[in-house]
């Protein structure tokens, strides 16, 4: 894209510095938006891609810097102002009331044509041809509670395209989506800029930059490390940029020996949480010293599968078979005795309990055990010992073993929950979203470490949303849509077009 | 002979359940449309009492039901006021400022009674107002439109609360704040603002509850409202946020109120019994609240505090 307009840009951030107690989250940060362009905001977490355009919403006051709205300094108190000067924004958690109508959301915050009276006639028309024109199919009348996350997505651009924003920003928008959608959204996107406006594109995904972007601004630590272009760039040294140093973005994959089925799943049904089937008929094997990934968007059974694993949740039918024994209705204890291993999606809810130290995180799964504890006694001693020396070695880092474990980063909480999965050297491992919302150094240290148990023989359960993560690492791929496996591609064969149609609900004799 | 007495104590009972349903359901709708939005008000029973005795107060001072009426209605307002304050503004947790507030105006109307009026004296209340036509109605017109001035204030109220929460903008705003404030803030809706409107006019309300309270039995004490405040908590989960909802838990509390209050004038329970049936309203509404314990329609952000980028 050479055709970006040079007019007068949009929107000018000067020397933006925004400090949290004991943070500085933007440090003098300079960033533009012209019309007709999309500007990404690349960046790892808690780089200061949010903070930045939280402060051109409103959401927050900058400490230090000057906005300017096509040359005009301006300040932005709240998102009205903002909204008011034609900004819109798409929040990486979707900012709709679930109860209200699509037509009701959109209406929100806005006066209604007939004052007093709420009329959402002439929003539901318009709602209505605005998806004729940007091919968003919405149903003003649908309840969000009822759309599935690619629809709600669509009903907050629509939001954005009906108060006729000059200036989106989107926030990690496609973090919740399949790639068929995400091509979807990105045609949408690029009809938005034909009309003259300027998006903000803030994410982590490589690819997806390298495919939409006009121009790339990225971030580390609060402060801009690089401004490019796609053309100029390439993936590696956009990584290079986000952490500051050399970064293998593909695993290194170690020899490993194939060996005896280590989970076997069969005609497995669970229920979630509303009672209805979460995973149905699922049929699946995983091999010593293999890693076989779960690919597909969030919601589709993925979580009810690796509860039903670990038997947190119990399986209403069929069989799971772990390292040789029936465990489909053993308790978490004993499957863990078994020497299952499990590193839950949630690390703060199901991982850690924020509130405990370092050393009683590690210790939650062998603290009545000895060596760790004797005669219902703990054994601090002992503690402080093997703790230290997996603090050590999985190079988690925290000022001291008693640090409340919810003040650490969240790549070193994930570290510590490996670090616990890992030390009782299991022959299963279930590992959920091992690496989300971690910055790309913990998130590459911790994909060496399952490499490595995959290797010394480990039978490696991957569930990932992170496209990517699931083909570096696995050997075979499972894709699950609506609680089923849609199929099973080795690791050769698997390309992001093939698994993208698979958890679309697409099968492969379909396509 | 017989006949006729049963079908006129029905129809008295009726009527009579219809008034003593009245505060419960103007405490009831103002709770309501408080929570809607987000907020939850225990203080409810405090606001009433220093309604009641505002109302109780004015009246007795000047003889004019309507000032009592307005200060009733002023004097929930101010607490509404406060009660913002303390929970949007200093973001103090719900339940236990609602305790204070029921604590703070269980003490404050007592004291304010001993000193300002210290001896029992009673006022002339409202009095019944027939409407026109509808009054002359035979049986229905007796029952129905032969009332007080605040019952028919207060069921009106149920039509058009349901109306300004559904079919006008700012009720939009009180759902949305009430469900997910970050949404409506996020559009430029200020989930604080909105809350102020919705717990002052609830509190308002509260304290016309009082009031009505007060002018219908036409005198004050410690404690007058006995209980009605967290009864007309209890009566919006049970009309699941809805005001028609709450309107018939609140008819079903005045029917029970009034059967009880009837057997007691006709002496068919005395002594101990009578005080055992005297508890039913209570009983019930334990009942109720264990059979309706699904809580569709609870807002999600109920009781909690909102604070932007948080």
């Amino acid at each position: 894209m050479e055709s970006v307009p040079t007019h007068q840009p949009l929107v000018e951030m000067d020397g933006i510095t925004k400090r949290f107690p004991g943070v500085i989250a933007n440090e003098a940060v300079d960033f533009d938006i012209r019309p007709g362009e999309v500007h990404t905001l690349l960046g790892e977490n808690g780089a200061g891609k949010s903070t930045l355009m939280n402060v051109l919403y409103g959401l927050y006051h900058a400490d230090e810097g000057e906005i300017r709205l096509r040359g005009k300094p301006t300040i932005i108190n709240s998102p009205s102002d903002a909204i008011e000067n034609g900004i819109g924004m798409i929040h990486q958690h979707f900012m709709l009331v679930p109860t209200l109508t699509v037509a009701e959301n959109v209406a929100l915050g806005l006066p209604s044509a007939r004052r007093l009276l709420q009329d959402l006639k002439p929003v539901q028309e318009r709602i209505r041809e605005l998806s004729e024109t940007y091919g968003l199919h919405v149903d003003p009348d649908a309840y969000i509670w009822q759309l599935a996350v690619g629809e709600r997505q669509r009903v907050e651009i629509m939001k954005a395209i009906y108060r006729d924003v000059s200036v989106l920003i989107l926030d990690e928008p496609t973090s919740v989506l399949t790639p068929s959608e995400v091509d979807d959204l990105f045609i949408t996107l690029r009809q938005m800029t034909e009309g003259g406006r300027g998006l903000v594109f803030i994410s982590h995904k490589l690819h997806e930059v390298m495919n939409l972007s006009d121009r790339i601004t990225v971030l580390r630590g609060g402060r801009v490390t690089g401004r490019t272009t796609p053309a100029e760039s390439s993936r590696e040294r956009l990584a290079h940029m986000m952490v500051g140093r050399e970064v293998r973005l593909a695993p290194r994959r170690g020899e490993s020996e194939t060996g005896q089925p280590r989970i076997s799943i069969n005609d497995l049904q669970v229920l979630g949480d509303r009672g209805t089937p979460a995973v149905e008929g699922l049929q699946l094997e995983v091999r010593s010293g293999e890693v076989v990934g779960i690919a597909g968007v969030s919601g589709n059974g993925q979580r009810e599968l690796a509860e039903a694993m670990s038997g947190l949740r119990p399986a209403a039918s069929g069989q799971i078979v772990m390292n040789g024994i029936d465990t489909t209705h053993k308790t978490p204890k004993e499957i863990r005795r078994l020497g299952v291993s499990y590193i839950p999606e949630e690390r703060m809810r199901d991982g850690t309990i924020g509130e405990f130290s370092v050393a009683e995180n590690l210790i939650l799964t062998n603290h009545d055990l000895p060596p760790t504890s004797r005669r219902g006694f703990l054994n601090f001693n002992e503690i402080e010992t093997s703790c230290s020396t997996l603090v050590e070695r999985f190079t988690v880092k925290t000022p001291s073993l008693e640090t409340t474990t919810s003040n650490l980063s969240g790549g070193n909480i994930q570290k510590l929950i490996i670090a616990r999965e890992l030390s009782g050297d299991p022959k299963v491992l279930i590992a959920a979203q091992p690496t989300r919302g971690v910055d790309i150094g913990a998130a590459e240290y911790i994909h060496s470490v399952l490499m490595d148990r995959r290797s010394e023989g480990t039978a490696i359960l991957l569930i990932s949303e992170d496209l990517d993560e699931v083909i570096g690492l696995s050997d075979r791929i499972a894709v699950m849509f609506e609680g089923r496996i849609m199929g099973i591609l080795d690791r050769e064969e698997a390309t992001v077009h093939r698994l993208g149609l698979l958890m679309a609900g697409v099968s492969e004799q379909e396509s | 002979m017989s006949d006729f007495l049963t079908v006129s104590v029905l129809l008295a009972t009726i009527a009579s359940a219809i008034r003593l349903a009245t505060p419960f359901l103007l405490a009831a709708l103002g709770e309501t449309i408080g929570q809607r939005s987000g907020v939850l008000n225990l203080g409810v029973e405090g606001v009433m009492l220093l309604g009641a005795y505002g109302a109780y107060y004015a009246t007795l001072r000047t003889d004019s039901v309507m000032f009592g009426i307005l200060i009733s209605l002023v004097v929930g307002g101010v607490m509404g006021i406060a009660y913002g304050v303390v929970t949007l503004a200093l973001r103090a947790e719900q339940g236990i400022s609602g305790i204070g507030i029921f604590i703070f105006g269980l003490g404050l109307s007592d004291l304010l009674f001993q000193k300002q009026v210290g001896t029992p004296t009673p006022i002339d209340g409202l009095g019944d107002v027939a409407i026109p036509l509808l009054g002359d109605l035979p049986v229905v017109g007796e029952v129905l439109f032969h009332q007080n001035a605040l019952v028919y204030v207060a069921f009106l109220l149920v039509p058009v609360l349901w109306f300004v929460i559904n079919r006008t903008p700012f009720g939009l705003n009180v759902r949305a704040v009430g469900e997910t404030p970050e949404a409506a803030d996020s559009l430029g809706v200020s989930v604080n603002r909105t809350r102020y409107i919705t717990i002052i006019v609830g509190n308002a309300m509260a304290g016309l509850a009082g009031g009505a309270l007060a002018l219908e039995l036409g005198i004050f004490q410690q404690n007058l409202t006995n209980g009605h405040g967290f009864i007309a908590i209890a009566l919006v989960y049970f009309g699941a946020w809805r005001p028609i909802g709450v309107m018939a838990g609140a008819m079903v509390f005045g029917l029970v109120s009034a059967t009880v209050l009837q057997w007691k004038t006709l002496g068919i329970v005395v002594g101990t019994t009578a005080s055992i049936v005297g508890m039913f309203p209570a009983v019930l509404t334990i009942l109720v609240l264990v059979l309706v314990s699904r809580r569709t329609g609870q807002p999600s952000a109920l009781t909690r505090p909102f604070q932007r980028g948080h």
